[in-house]
């Protein structure tokens, strides 16, 4: 089986020293893979992670592959930004039974972004509380489907019980763009909390 | 011909045999987004195949643990592990990532990742 990467543009640029991550949460199907990839510069890469519902990473031979594991997968890709750093975007789900690869995720993790869809905001509710209990900062941003319900951003704060401080903007997953602006407001945000000025 | 059942790729050999049972690294400083690249130097010696794959792979640049490991379709913690033990033969460094213990909320990395992302508008 030959895995090697077809092409050297996987390879990080020379001068890359620094990797930083940012977290792309949320329930089943609300966009995350499709986020990371109109952001990443490679073909997006998933692995899996075979886990038991206590949500710990297995470790013996017995009893794998029968119902008390599942697999859980992590979808990331990268940008390499101003040549000497590079930010890796994870997609992944939040839900408790991870508990295991969460640690690992939010280890060193910038924030979150925090994607919504706004016909099943109760979806979001279990996501965001494991990022306040990590202290990982976030925002939220609502993936605008067709058919969605039009709320106001006041009504979605209101639902989502969110700090006046958190940010809260609608975004369209599948556009370049868009998913740049909305990690500009995250990004924004994480660097306010820090006291320091917005400008070096 | 792939067998009924078995998806193309998939392995044949568990993951946890690939690592001797051992589901710990030697080396627990291990992130996801560690970057990983080959050292100077001959090839570890009869190396098993996963190394050898491993090595391979993170010989022409830099990669992320996590980009290994979906380059080579294995569990994140299976990586570690064989990435620990090449780390600690020698045969792969490391440049290190934004210190986990340190507070996640480094200005100046924020301030660069900020800059970078406003000039890809």
């Amino acid at each position: 089986m030959d895995c090697a990467p077809a092409s050297e543009t996987v390879y990080l640029p020379e001068g890359v020293r620094t990797a930083v991550k940012l977290l792309v949460v949320g329930p089943f199907a609300v966009g995350k893979t499709t986020f990371v990839g109109a952001l990443s510069e490679i073909r997006p890469l998933r692995t899996e992670e075979v886990m038991t519902r206590a949500g710990a990473l297995v470790d013996d031979l017995a009893g794998t592959r029968d119902k008390t594991t599942t697999t859980v997968a992590l979808d990331f890709g990268r940008v390499t930004l101003g040549g000497t750093l590079v930010l890796y975007l994870f997609g992944a789900p939040g839900q408790r039974r991870f508990t295991g690869l969460w640690r690992d995720l939010t280890r060193g993790a910038l924030g979150a972004l925090v994607l919504a869809d706004t016909r099943h905001l109760e979806r979001s509710f279990d996501v965001m509380g494991m990022l306040e209990e990590s202290e990982l900062p976030y925002a939220v941003a609502l993936n605008e489907f067709d058919g969605t319900p039009g709320y106001g951003l006041d009504e979605v704060r209101e639902a989502l019980d969110l700090l006046p401080s958190t940010p809260l903007l609608r975004c369209d997953a599948r556009d370049r763009v868009s998913a740049t602006e909305t990690l500009i407001a995250l990004v924004t945000h994480l660097l306010a909390r820090t006291g320091e000025p917005e400008e070096a | 011909m792939t067998p009924p059942g078995r998806r193309p790729g998939e392995r044949l050999v568990r993951s946890y045999v690939v690592t001797g049972g051992r589901s710990q690294p030697s080396c627990d400083t291990l992130d996801l987004v560690t970057l990983l690249i080959a050292a100077d130097g001959p090839p570890p010696t009869a190396p098993d195949p996963e190394k050898r794959r491993l090595m391979e792979l993170c010989r022409p640049g830099a990669l992320s643990l996590a980009e290994v490991a979906g380059h080579l379709e294995l569990p994140v913690s299976v990586t570690r592990v064989l990435v620990a033990d090449l780390m600690d033969s020698g045969h792969l460094v490391t440049r290190a990532p934004v210190p986990s213990a340190g507070p996640p909320s480094d200005a100046r990395f924020l301030r660069e990742v900020l800059d970078g992302l406003r000039s890809r508008l």
